[in-house]
């Protein structure tokens, strides 16, 4: 019989933190920009510069740090780490090693009985490096600087997780923490969070760890999960044909599904880590961990037991609502202006979601505001338009924000309730279709729908069905 | 009126009299300059053009109101290590022959601001890396008390300005004695202030934790007037300390009563010269004999300074002198191929002997498996030092020490021994290694003629002590400058590759 295997997972997980500016000078973090106009001589490492911390970054940090249950270092400190690489403009990384920001946390993944504790082994402050462009015409690299000193929180979970789908649960939830915070974006595509994936095997039972190797460049959750998958296939397969793994740093391709080795251990480079001498301790005290605390959002959990016991919402939806800040804060805000908090989540739960999933999207890539969707609510609800009105206006609302209302009116999508209008159309379409009529008064009932139907298209829409079926059966009654 | 002979506070105050003008009194320093460089060979660079502009800018300044401290258009010579906007600064190594800063360091931003008026950039070890300013690649600087020997250094070239008259204050900088022992050699006085006095921004880092900016002058009170001017909060320097007393000059009372002066046995043992040794006894004497009270005492831990300091400053420096690559700014050899190589042949090309030492140094102390065994044991070292300077702070005001172990070595008798070079540190490299406040002050000259001076040293954020106890010493006695001999006469020392700006 085939060997069992288990897998073991730990992840580094970098977060670009959502400052305005760099974290050791006052140069602007925004994306984008042409090259080398975020930069100062701080951020390019010219001689005599000095860095001076960003208090911004370490109130990020704290906050993301006591949210993943971490103890925050009270006496923490930068360090330097020193490799040669021109997108590095002083051939050292000012990060933490020694005493980092936060350490010995964690988050809960899975819900009920499927609930699981990944440790948090540690997490600390650095900053980010430039961007090489390569010019293959001319051979030549040329740097942009622009992201160099934006400031990122590196977070290294203890190997707990067994599956991808722990992986992407866990990732799942530091981002919901971290968007919750406003601390990032967390956008995996645009590289302001990145994985790396530190992965072994091992027979099913033992515990023992085997040989890890470490995966790079996976900038998506799908990308993330084909890569555990194939890196495990791998390593069993090496372990299967006698042969050991190697303890090694590989990049994963997306397109071919398949790593590449980029260094093994013989070849890592020491970084000769020693303190930051430009910059002192940081010291942080109870008040500062008390304010901090104080000021941290309302979680999940909070959210949903407030969703169900305050708007009388489902535990299923509340739990979806929630599992995204940007979903959230569009439900509460729209709730609170039209005060039909279900309606609201129905929107959101079923066209919503239906429609995020089709387009590929996230929630935070929702581009119409609160105020227009609980302006359609109000809309469909007084029976100003009906459902399949509010439907079709829903979707553009989906596609480019507009004022609902303002559409309607535009378009002329009110629904018809000129009883004599209607009506006209209904002894019309009866006259029309007597084989119908007939079919319904001797009984068949399907009939009906075809005469509303009818009705619907030669009223392009306008009319409550509702209204329509118990005039028609009224008036073949 | 020799204009180079006064002391910068003389300087400013006849400048402020209408008694002489700036732009005089810059042309009586490019003069002399001109005169003096090829046998002392003090400056890197000489803006000659831009000083000349300067001065007659701040003659208009001081005219309308604009400029009115005691320096305002008084010259000065900056260490070539403290960036100067758009003016070349190399650190006297080929890696930085064509760098100029786009922004000025804080320290000579506070000169600028109080008048001071820039002649040039001075010559010193290649990053401050060296005691007797011959690691320059620009060419070793001269003593200018006897040609054949060295200034010492690392702000040899500062010192040598001073006492060669061609500046009458410099900066300098000082990681483990570079201030403080060229003054020494040069017969000037230097004070290196308390870490976090002076901003380090945009001084060129060595050894970042131990690295402060200081004055050389002929005489205390301008020392005390110029340190007053550079010294400040900084926010852009993190180790920057908010002090509460900037008046430095305050303390130029001629009263040591009561003053207690503690003399470290250690400092005075076997190394020690005996000329050296007798001058330094006779100076503390005469503090005495104004009232002071001196006691013999023993610092601990002064063998163990030299080794701490060492790992600390190289390893400091292994990291601060990665970003010279040749990628953005500096010298970048002519033919590589690849990135790497770039790197390899740019560096081996770009720094000399002296830099390469330390760098290998400190990547080797930092490197995994002896971190701990080098670097964390240097830096407990280097807080028992502190704890053994806090511990004799109790019971003195200031210590009296040399600052040097011999007077100023011949022309390459260092070089070749770069052991016995480090070991001439051993009394200056504690001070920053406790981050204290220490000045050297002349007390004498050799049976050679060469200059003797004394280090006091202070508890942190004691420089007015120092300053009063140097103050005192100083009475009754006035500058007197070496004869410089065969200045005209002697051909012009190799020159390698020196650069000069402006009309020259």
């Amino acid at each position: 019989m085939a060997k069992q295997y288990e897998t073991v997972i730990g992840l580094e997980v970098h977060v670009e933190l959502a400052t305005k500016t760099k974290i050791f000078c006052g140069c602007s973090t925004r994306f984008g920009g042409a090259p080398n106009t975020h930069t100062c001589p701080v951020c390019t490492g010219m001689p005599g510069s000095l860095p001076v911390l960003n208090k911004q970054v370490v109130e990020y940090a704290m906050a993301i740090g006591l949210a993943a249950n971490c103890e925050i270092t009270r006496i923490c400190k930068f360090d330097r780490k020193n490799y040669f690489y021109p997108d590095n403009p002083q051939n050292y990384q000012i990060s933490q090693l020694y005493l980092p920001i936060a350490r010995n946390g964690y988050v809960e993944i899975g819900t009920g009985k499927t609930k699981k504790r990944v440790r948090i082994h540690e997490m600390h402050m650095e900053e980010d490096a430039g961007k090489l462009v390569h010019d293959e015409w001319d051979d030549t690299s040329i740097v942009d600087f622009n992201r160099s000193g934006v400031p990122l929180v590196e977070i290294v979970s203890e190997p707990d997780m067994r599956s991808a789908e722990e992986v992407l649960a866990y990732l799942e939830k530091l981002r919901m923490i971290i968007q919750y915070l406003g601390a990032s974006d967390c956008k995996l595509q645009e590289g302001s969070m990145r994985a790396d994936i530190n992965l072994s095997v091992r027979e099913a039972g033992s515990d023992k760890l085997g040989t890890r190797t470490e995966m790079k460049n996976l900038n998506s959750f799908k990308a993330i999960a084909r890569a555990i998958e194939g890196e495990r296939q791998r390593q069993i397969e090496i372990l299967e044909s006698g042969k050991e793994v190697i303890q090694e740093t590989r990049r994963w391709d997306d397109n071919k599904e398949y790593s590449y080795a980029m260094r093994s251990k013989e070849d890592a480079q020491d970084y000769r880590y020693f303190p930051e001498p430009d910059l002192v301790p940081v010291v942080i005290d109870d008040a500062w961990i008390e304010k901090i605390k104080a000021e941290q959002p309302e979680f999940q959990d909070a959210k949903i037991s407030r969703y169900r016991e305050e708007f009388g919402l489902p535990e299923y939806d509340a739990q979806i609502i929630t599992s995204s800040i940007h979903l959230a804060k569009l439900f509460e805000r729209a709730a609170a202006l039209c005060s039909k908090p279900k309606k609201v989540s129905n929107w959101l739960m079923v066209e919503t979601l239906r429609l995020l999933k089709e387009h590929g999207m996230e929630p935070e890539e929702i581009r119409f505001s609160p105020e227009n969707l609980a302006k359609l609510v109000e809309l469909a609800e007084t029976g100003t338009i009906n459902s399949s009105v509010a439907k079709g206006v829903f979707e553009k609302m989906f596609a480019a924000d507009m004022d609902p209302e303002a559409y309607v009116k535009e378009h002329g999508l009110k629904t018809v309730n000129d009883e004599g209008e209607l009506n006209a159309v209904l002894e019309k379409v009866i006259a029309d279709n007597p084989q119908a009529a007939a079919d319904y008064r001797g009984g068949k009932e399907k009939a009906l729908g075809a005469l509303v139907g009818q009705t619907m298209k030669a009223m392009k829409g306008k009319a409550d069905p509702g209204r329509v079926n118990q005039r028609l059966r009224e008036m073949l009654s | 009126m020799d204009i180079c002979k006064m002391t910068a506070l003389e300087l400013g105050r006849r400048i402020r009299q209408r008694n002489l003008s700036v732009p005089e009194v810059v042309n009586a320093y490019l003069a002399r300059i001109e005169a003096i460089e090829p046998a002392v060979n003090s400056f890197v660079t000489v803006d000659t053009e831009r000083a000349l502009e300067r001065a007659r800018k701040v003659q208009k300044g001081i005219d309308d109101g604009t400029y009115k401290s005691p320096l305002a258009g008084v010259p000065v010579a900056i260490k070539d290590n403290l960036c100067t906007t758009g003016m070349l600064t190399t650190c006297s190594s080929k890696i930085l022959g064509n760098f100029r800063p786009a922004f000025s360091a804080e320290a000579v931003r506070n000169l600028e601001k109080a008048g001071a008026v820039i002649l040039g950039k001075t010559n010193m070890d290649e990053f401050a890396m060296g005691s007797t300013t011959e690691t320059s690649y620009y060419g070793a600087t001269k003593n200018p008390w006897n040609l054949e020997h060295v200034p010492g250094g690392s702000s040899g070239g500062s010192c040598a300005a001073v006492a060669a008259e061609e500046c009458p204050f410099a900066l300098g900088s000082d990681t483990g004695g570079s201030i403080r022992q060229p003054s020494s050699f040069c017969g000037v006085v230097g004070i290196k202030p308390t870490y976090g006095t002076v901003s380090r921004y945009g001084l060129i880092a060595y050894g970042s934790s131990l690295d402060q900016v200081g004055p050389v002058a002929k005489n205390v009170s301008d020392c005390a007037a110029a340190l007053e001017a550079i010294a400040s909060h900084d926010e852009k320097d993190s180790t920057s300390i908010r002090r509460e007393d900037y008046r430095f000059t305050e303390a130029l009372v001629d009263d040591v009563k009561d003053m207690r002066i503690g003399i470290p046995k250690d400092y005075f043992g076997d190394g020690l010269d005996g000329e050296v040794k007798a001058h330094i006894l006779n100076a503390v004497k005469a503090l005495e004999e104004k009232g002071a009270s001196v006691e013999e005492f023993d610092l601990e831990l002064v063998q163990h300074a030299i080794p701490a300091y060492y790992v600390i400053a190289s390893a400091e420096a292994s990291s601060n002198l990665a970003r010279f690559d040749g990628v953005k700014y500096g010298y970048r050899t002519e033919d590589y191929d690849g990135l790497h190589r770039m790197y390899k042949k740019t560096r081996s090309e770009g720094f000399g002997p002296e830099v390469k030492r330390r760098i290998m140094l400190g990547s080797f102390v930092l490197s995994s498996g002896y971190y701990d065994a080098y670097y964390l044991k240097a830096l407990r070292t280097k807080a028992l030092i502190k704890r053994a300077f806090d511990r004799a702070f109790e019971r003195y005001d200031i210590i009296a020490a040399p600052a040097a172990p011999t007077t100023a070595p011949k022309l390459g008798e260092s070089l070749s021994d770069p052991i016995r070079m480090y070991l001439g540190d051993i009394y200056t490299v504690s001070v920053n290694l406790a981050g204290l406040p220490g000045i050297t002050v002349p007390v004498g000259q050799d049976k050679k003629g060469l200059p003797i001076g004394m280090q006091l040293i202070g508890d942190c954020f004691a420089e007015k002590k120092i300053i009063r106890a140097a103050y005192a010493f100083e009475q009754g006695k006035s500058w007197e400058a070496p004869e410089i001999s065969g200045v005209l006469t002697q051909g012009v020392p190799g020159r390698d590759g020196i650069s000069r700006e402006g009309g020259r």
